[in-house]
């Protein structure tokens, strides 16, 4: 850590296989250390560390003060004590840490890798790998550096990784070696490759690599897609070589791993702020006194100085004065003890623990319970105003099931009746040895219509077994995995697979179904692929019959402009059938066909290969050749597929949303999902007045849509109140809400009425406009207003800027919680961040300070753990504050009777102990154990959790109302015993009034009454509390006996001078009759005020705990209950789908990224030759490609080799894309974010071949020709040609909606050259319209 | 139901980089374990500030402090206390020439006389006081003015007394014993009392001088250095206070026991006072051993003073007190007052709060809870 540096590297220079040349740049070695100490450097370092924080330097500022014989009023280990036990807690603590980081460092140290020494592979610890080697990885290893790729088993020297420790996706990603190396097979010729790389020094940039390699005399570029990072994992690659290029620190993993920023909570901010205002009020109490001393000093002192001369330096008042100022500082000092910070971080802790520990938020499906990963911000969990949430994932399981479908006309799955119980699930192995067992399906009718043999279900299901994207897996006969690229697709294969028509295995150029039992295998002729504009695609076949057909899935919205005519009647039908879908909060597809004749299909072709052959505008126009084929179609009937919400996500939302808690979700979804999701998870419900969409493209019209919407909620306002109000005000609890008026205000108390009733679903485009500084207030009061907001379309960095501006203007505490990589900024960003585990990676449970994994734990961490944290903490703190007011204050009184000498009250030890031991223990009970109302009592009654958002336990006025107390119950010490003292003697006849009998009765008192206080302080008496509070007692008075001791004094008779006293004081009656008195005069005023508060204005907490009470003493035995109480005073259903709603909201909900068609029917993800392919496909079997697979694993490798095998589909283009989809996972490229939002280049859908593909298309297209040549033509025109009559009414209707606007966008779509991103563009805002008029 | 999971897959065991979570491969139960305390399920006392609870303890504190207070009332009335002051401020007063002299250590001892007459008579033991006002034994620099190590008989101390002593260490280049301020400002005063039978005749009362001092003090936290024998021997080479007349040794003359660190009359300044007015135990006069006569009875007395010790200086006043002493110790009106006071104001405050909560009081509480 403390090497010298050398100068910062301009550019890194890499010979392989050399050594000699590499080390003298003295690159880091792969050796990471990310321990901060060693044995030797820990003391030292860990001491500079702790003394960085201002509260220890403090403390040894003190000690220094107090080293000073003329100022020391204290001994030095009043101090010197505390700190030390606190120095030494925190090193213990980190050292612990640190110990662990060796660990784990040692183990990642020494893990093997392989390297290739003088052509033969060597096995190396990690640590000893150096910049310039070559290694090998084999399948399933972690890249042990930043590498250049090679070589590697798979063809074109694929290579296939995670990269979910990186980025958090859990996608795979292809890497492909430069076509030189390629051909560098085996270790003997890996060993003499000598190529030298230059590229650039080391960064953090996880999507960018530039460098070159020098290698026989010529330059290869290198870019990102060469690279292997360290970190990721090899997957379905048997093996494959690289150059180390980065090692150790230096790599991307390393430099990205930044340290987190520190979080602080509000309690905490405002505590330093106190403890700076205490800090103020101890120098003002010092210079009242250090004023004492100076006039004491001339009045009294100069004439009693034969009695008592000033010390040796001090030779005059004023100095005298300065140096009692000093002295004074010391001994207040304890009204800012040095224990509050060390108790806050121990109660903070043991309220993780619990946490940690809470059996409730455990999940069993995933082994996971919870984990406060930040220990320092629990109380703020009990003040939370705005969640943030993500949807996929967090929201919703991103799991999809086939839910219900439509087929020409006749609506299945329908049979879900809530009053019969759980319906029966379809058992489909009888049917179908081959089904899922994990799938579900309730309507027999749909099963028995596919029995019987009915056309229509047949080619339904046919589609949807062909015209997918999905890459199978078969390691066994029947044991079919599916990897799809979005879990719709799967999720429509797995059905067609139970019905009977089970997608077995795909080719370039081939896709075999197993149609009832009977394998079939079609010619795949084209792909038209996916794209958001498309928002549909197509396959083309040819089925073993040789008929061409044409199969199509797509959004409604897009499908029914371009059906045949004939369709009319059944479009209705299923339009009704969709509706129901949509308002069940369904995704829906609508799925059609079209049979193409030999010729169509030809002219076609020849129409796509030139498009596909041309330079220019390649998108543009393969868009439009696809535009052009998919016409006339025949509609078959559309699939209702359930994004599948966590469980328990809609009582969640609705138990958060009564306490008063606002949810925001932003998701990179669209907006039709995203507002699907809305209503499914009750964010959204008819009921509501309006939801708002915005989603102009332009400021003006987001501002306009803004004012709009603003103005309506006046408008609606404004006749509510005619009509009286009535369902206006839905819970009086709104009403808290305290928006600030925006820059044009309506009054705020109009705005606390209309609130509930709105929702508001902005854009991403929009928001974008919406965030700038002149239009933030605006858009935050609308949307302040609203009850739900949901943002869709958002990038990463724009979840964080909505984050950052609640934060900004409603000074509310956030929360945000995600699953994925596109939610670390915002869960960064918001006051608390909650990390989803074990869905999507562990980047977001990374960034997170706290993890579970469901969301519905969320309620249970806010409600329960947040709310008792909060209650604990506010409770800890007023009682701290008061107990050292109380202890330190009486000094002050007594500066005033002892020449303001700063002569201490109590015996030095006592304040050496008052806060570390005497008071500590019941304290930290109390601050850990505390409980006002039952936890299930929190969840039935929400409301409780509005003091905490009002921060109304723990403020400024709670403060110096612990602060009078404090104060008052230091005057009652001093003045109660002065009182008596001043005249008393013992009984013996001795005066009581000697300094130390004075001392050990004040302090007994003290202890007494903070004593009693806790007792009054603490609601939830557990053994615990019981022990400590008692125990603290005792222990207080066992130690001043022991200090008083007479062996202790014949030891040290010059430290234990009070010798005696307590012995001789605590035996008289009068000392404890003036305990008892000055006891009751303190606690008096309390109990009578707390009384009164209670009896007159209960809180809901106190309300709460007195039927509690009542409760259990009714029914003594009935015990505690335990467990969940979801939803039970709330009663929210048990629905799983939502009332149905009039409006329609249906969307085409492939998270789905474009380009995955091109990687199938290029085959370079297909791990057979070539030339095998070649053969094969010309000699047609039936399952050919199955044989050929068994023979393959029987004959040459193990079954690892098997799961390689028709790997599944990365998740982009093709190997040889651009680093583009690279960036994209930077910045969350999860399915939640589409790779389309206006800051980014547009996707490139077919990029330039590289010289790798060009080889592998030629049998592609060959065994195309072939299969096209040898199966004979039949063409089927189904529609005719008399559709344009109804093509022409339909675009009619079409362009009167939409207007100008969207015949430029058809014109351009279909035909236009012209720019890309426009016609994209505008058909969305078209569709965004109509949404809008629509709603 | 889809099985697109990669993470499905055997995982090669490694724990990753960056994650905390251990590796895949060990399944364990990571459950929390079901214990009361884990789930905060601890059984507890929940106790509430009802009407049931906090009335009636209002009403009891009220009726047991007014009894106590009452009987501390009494017993303090009950006691003698006679106070004279004998500063000499006024010039009318005896002591007034006396109290003139400004300097320790002056050698003509000064003497003055001070009649008093007691209105009643002191019965059982009576406890002789010397008060002084206006005198700082409290202030830091004079309390931590002392050597305790020296006063507990530690040689070395007595040959080099702590620095806390400065400037009272050491005189001559001789070390102090015993150092300090404290010791220093020792009080000198002697103060006899002398009953005037009516038939005129000056009968001296017999003053105690021992048992004056705490038990602790005197037996275990002061000690002669080397034992009581030869005390001139032990402190040879030490130094007397700058303002005492005698050195430590032979501040008793008439009980050599008494001499040295252990002169109780030493024991008694040494213990320091909390306020800067403070009276000190002088002198014990033992009750009667035949019963029949008070200690003092009623009648005239007087004060002899020897009058050494400076206060005019600085204000200070010196009394001489003599009081009887009952369980509760001296005089003190104060307690029982107070205890009376806050008995009356609690039950006040009990039959206040009990009209607050039946006319305004939420009675309702049981009833149903707004959400």
């Amino acid at each position: 850590m403390f090497k010298k540096r050398p100068p910062p590297e301009e550019e890194r220079r890499v010979r392989a296989n050399d050594r000699e040349y590499n080390e003298k740049f003295q690159y880091a070695s792969n050796c990471i250390m990310t321990s901060k100490y060693n044995v030797i450097t820990f003391l030292p370092v860990n001491l500079f560390e702790q003394f960085q924080e201002v509260a220890n330097t403090y403390f040894l500022f003190l000690l220094i003060l107090q080293l000073i014989p003329q100022i020391s009023s204290l001994s030095w280990f009043t101090t010197i004590v505390p700190l030390v036990l606190v120095l030494s807690i925190t090193a213990v603590k980190d050292a612990t840490d640190d110990y662990f980081r060796h660990k784990s460092d040692n183990q990642v140290n020494n893990r093997q890798s392989q390297v290739v020494i003088h052509g033969s592979l060597q096995k190396e610890k990690w640590m000893n790998v150096r910049v310039g080697d070559v290694i090998k990885l084999e399948n399933n290893q972690f890249v042990a550096a930043d590498l250049l790729l090679l070589s590697s088993s798979e063809p074109h020297s694929l290579c296939y990784i995670e990269t979910a420790e990186l980025d958090g996706e859990t996608n795979m990603k292809v890497r492909q070696s430069l076509s030189v190396t390629a051909e560098l097979g085996d270790p003997n010729n890996l060993a003499s490759f000598n190529g030298e790389v230059v590229c650039e020094p080391p960064n953090n940039k996880l999507d960018r690599f530039c460098g070159l390699l020098y290698w026989r005399e010529t330059k290869y570029p290198l870019s990102n897609q060469n690279m292997l990072l360290r970190g990721c994992v090899l997957r379905n690659t048997e093996y494959c070589y690289g150059l180390v290029i980065f090692a150790g620190p230096d790599t991307k993993l390393m430099q990205n791993s930044g340290r987190t920023k520190f979080k602080r909570t509000s309690i905490d901010r405002l505590m330093n702020t106190l403890v700076l205002w205490i800090f103020c009020f101890l120098v003002c109490m010092g210079v009242i006194l250090a004023v004492g001393n100076a006039v004491w000093e001339v009045e009294v002192g100069s004439r009693f100085h034969s009695f008592l001369a000033w010390d040796l330096p001090v030779d005059n008042f004023l100095f005298s004065a300065f140096l009692s100022f000093w002295s004074y500082v010391i001994i207040l000092n304890t009204v800012v003890p040095i224990s509050l910070y060390v108790s806050v971080e121990v109660i903070r802790l043991g309220h993780s623990y619990f946490i940690n520990w809470d059996r409730q938020m455990y999940c069993p499906q995933c082994n996971t319970a919870a984990e406060a990963r930040t220990t320092t911000l629990n109380e703020e969990l009990g003040q939370v105003e705005y969640i943030f949430s993500d949807k996929t994932g967090t929201l919703t399981q991103n799991i999809m099931s086939f839910n219900k479908c439509s087929i020409s006309g006749r609506a299945y799955g329908e049979v879900i009746d809530p009053m019969a119980g759980q319906p029966k699930r379809l058992d489909f192995s009888s049917f179908n040895p081959l089904a899922d067992p994990d799938f579900c399906f309730y309507d027999n009718s749909l099963l028995e219509s596919v029995k019987l043999g009915d056309p229509h279900s047949h080619e339904f299901f046919r589609l949807l077994s062909l015209c997918h994207t999905v890459m199978s897996e078969e390691k066994k006969e029947g044991e079919l995995v599916y990897k799809a690229q979005s879990p719709d697709e799967g999720a429509l294969v797995t059905a067609a697979r139970n019905f009977g028509f089970m997608f077995r295995s795909r080719t370039p150029g081939t896709v075999t179904v197993t149609e009832l039992g009977r394998p079939v295998t079609y010619t795949l002729l084209a792909i038209l692929d996916f794209n958001n504009i498309r928002k549909r695609m197509s396959v083309i076949v040819r089925n073993p019959e040789g008929r061409i057909r044409l199969y199509c899935k797509g959004a409604d919205t897009l499908l029914f402009e371009r059906l045949h005519p004939c369709n009319h009647h059944l479009m209705n039908v299923t339009t009704d059938h969709l509706n129901e879908y949509a308002g069940d909060g369904l995704r829906t597809l609508v799925l059609a066909y079209r049979d193409l004749s030999e010729e169509q299909w030809e002219e076609w072709a020849e129409n796509h290969r030139q498009a596909d052959m041309s330079t220019d505008c390649r998108d543009d126009r393969l868009a439009a050749t696809y535009e052009h084929i998919e016409q006339d179609m025949m509609l078959l009937g559309a699939t209702a597929i359930e994004d599948k919400l966590q469980e328990g996500v809609p009582e969640t939302i609705a138990i958060l949303s009564l306490a008063n808690i606002k949810i925001w979700v932003l998701t990179g979804d669209k907006q039709e999902t995203a507002v699907n999701i809305g209503y499914s998870c009750k964010m959204l419900t008819d009921d509501m007045t309006e939801v708002f969409i915005i989603s102009g493209y332009t400021v003006q019209r987001v501002r306009e849509e803004l004012r709009r919407a603003r103005e309506r909620m006046m408008d609606i306002r404004g006749g509510a109140e005619d009509t009286g109000g009535g369902r206006d005000l839905p819970s009086g609890g709104e009403k808290q809400q305290q928006c600030p008026p925006p820059p044009a205000p309506p009054s705020s108390t109009t705005l606390d009425s209309i609130s509930g009733e709105f929702a508001l679903v902005i854009n991403g485009h929009s928001l974008a406009h919406a965030l700038e500084a002149d239009m933030e207030g605006e858009f935050v009061w609308t949307a302040c207003a609203c009850r739900a907001v949901i943002c869709c379309r958002v990038t990463p960095l724009q979840k964080a800027q909505v984050v950052e501006l609640i934060k900004k203007h409603k000074k509310a505490v956030t929360l945000a919680i995600g699953d994925g990589a596109n939610d670390v900024s915002m869960i960064k960003t918001a006051h608390i961040g909650v990390g989803i585990s074990g869905q999507e990676g562990i980047q977001a449970v990374l960034a997170s300070d706290y993890s579970f994994s469901q969301f519905r734990f969320l309620q249970r961490l806010l409600l329960v753990h947040g709310r008792w944290s909060y209650l604990r903490m506010c409770r800890f703190l007023c009682y701290f504050f008061y107990k050292n007011f109380a202890f330190t204050m009486v000094h002050f009184w007594f500066g005033f009777f002892c020449g303001f000498s700063a002569q201490t009250v109590y015996d030095q030890y006592f304040i050496t102990l008052y806060n570390i031991v005497y008071t500590s223990l019941p304290v930290l009970a109390m601050g850990i154990f505390d409980q006002d109302v039952p936890e299930q009592r929190s969840l039935e009654y929400p409301k409780l959790y509005e003091p905490g958002q009002l921060n109304l336990l723990f403020n400024k006025r709670e403060f110096f109302i612990c602060i009078a107390q404090g104060i008052y119950t230091s005057v009652v010490l001093f003045c109660v015993p002065y009182a008596i003292f001043s005249q008393a003697t013992q009984g013996t006849g001795e005066p009581l009034a000697d300094y130390q009998t004075f001392a050990v009765t004040t302090a007994t008192a003290l202890v007494i009454v903070v004593s009693v206080q806790i007792a009054l302080d603490t609601g939830y008496w557990t053994v615990i509390n019981h022990f400590f509070v008692w125990g603290s007692l005792c222990i207080f008075f066992s130690i001043m006996v022991a200090m008083h001791s007479q062996t202790l004094f014949s030891i040290f008779p010059q430290q234990f001078h009070f010798i005696g006293s307590a012995q001789c004081t605590l035996v008289q009656p009068l000392v404890w009759l003036t305990i008892t008195l000055a006891t009751v005069i303190c606690i008096l005023p309390v109990l009578a005020f707390r009384f009164l508060k209670l009896d007159l204005k209960p809180q809901l907490s106190d309300t709460v705990r007195y039927t509690q009470l009542v409760r259990q003493k009714k029914r003594k035995p009935a015990g505690r209950c335990m467990g969940g109480v979801r939803g039970g005073a709330v009663g929210v259903a048990e629905g799983r789908l939502g009332a149905r709603g009039g409006s329609r909201r249906s969307g085409y909900a492939f998270a789905h990224q474009e380009g995955f068609g091109e990687l199938i029917t290029s085959g370079k993800n297909m791990r057979l030759s070539s030339l095998a392919l070649a053969n094969f496909a010309s000699r047609h079997s039936s399952s050919w490609i199955d044989t050929l697979r068994k023979k393959k694993h029987s004959t040459t490798h193990p079954p690892q080799s098997a799961s390689g095998e028709s790997s599944p589909a990365p998740s982009y283009v093709s190997g040889s894309a651009p680093p583009l989809s690279n960036s994209s996972s930077l910045l969350g490229g999860s399915q939640d974010t589409p790779p389309e939002d206006g800051t980014r280049t547009p996707p490139v859908t077919l990029p330039q071949m590289a010289p790798g593909p060009h080889i592998n298309t030629a049998p592609a297209s060959v065994q195309v020709l072939s299969a096209g040549i040898l199966t004979p033509t039949s063409v089927r025109s189904a529609g005719g040609d008399s559709s344009s009559g109804w093509t022409l009414s339909l675009g009619a209707v079409q362009e009167a909606l939409i207007g100008w606007r969207g015949v430029a966008a058809r014109i351009s779509g279909t035909s236009s050259p012209g720019l890309p991103p426009n016609p994209r563009k505008q058909t969305t805002q078209c569709e965004m319209e109509r949404q809008t008029d629509g709603t | 139901m889809m099985a697109s999971s990669y993470n499905a897959k055997e995982d090669d065991g490694h724990p990753s980089v960056a994650t905390g979570h251990g590796g895949a491969g060990t399944v364990k139960n990571k459950k929390p374990d079901n214990t009361a305390f884990k789930q905060q399920r601890l059984p507890a006392w929940q106790p509430i500030l009802t009407a049931g609870t906090v009335l009636p303890a209002f009403f009891v504190i009220g009726l047991i402090f007014i009894p106590i207070g009452i009987g501390l009332f009494v017993t303090s009335n009950n006691i003698k206390e006679f106070e004279i002051d004998y500063t000499g401020v006024d010039i009318s007063s005896p002591c007034f020439n006396c109290s003139q002299n400004y300097i320790w250590n002056s050698t003509t001892p000064c003497t003055c006389t001070l009649p008093f007459k007691l209105e009643q008579p002191f019965e059982s033991n009576v406890f002789m006081y010397y008060g002084l006002s206006n005198f700082y034994q409290n202030h830091r620099r004079y309390v931590k003015s002392r050597d305790d190590s020296q006063l507990n008989g530690d040689q070395t101390s007595l040959k080099n007394p702590s620095k806390e002593c400065e400037p009272y260490r050491t005189s001559d280049n001789r070390p102090i014993a015993p150092c300090g301020a404290i010791a220093n400002s020792l009080f000198n005063d002697t103060l006899e009392l002398f009953y005037i039978d009516p038939n005129g005749s000056k009968n001296a009362i017999p003053l105690v001088k021992k048992g004056i001092a705490w038990w602790t003090d005197k037996n275990v936290k002061f000690r002669n250095p080397g034992g009581n024998d030869n005390l001139t021997v032990v402190f040879k080479d030490t130094s007397k206070p700058v303002n005492w007349r005698k050195p430590v040794y032979e501040l008793d003359p008439l009980d050599s026991g008494n001499n040295g660190f252990i002169n109780e009359d030493f024991i008694v300044w040494m213990r320091t006072a909390a306020l800067p007015t403070f009276r000190k135990l002088y002198r014990i006069i033992q009750k009667k051993t035949n019963n029949m006569t008070p200690t003092l009875p009623r009648g005239d007395y007087i004060l002899e003073v020897t009058y050494n010790y400076p206060v005019r200086s600085f204000e200070g006043r010196k009394r001489m007190i003599l009081s009887t002493i009952s369980w509760m110790g001296g005089k003190n009106p104060f307690l029982g007052i107070a205890y009376i006071t806050v008995g009356s104001v609690c039950f006040f405050l009990g039959i206040v709060l009990l009209i607050i909560h039946h006319k305004y009081g939420n009675r309702n509480n049981s009833a149903d809870i707004p959400n």
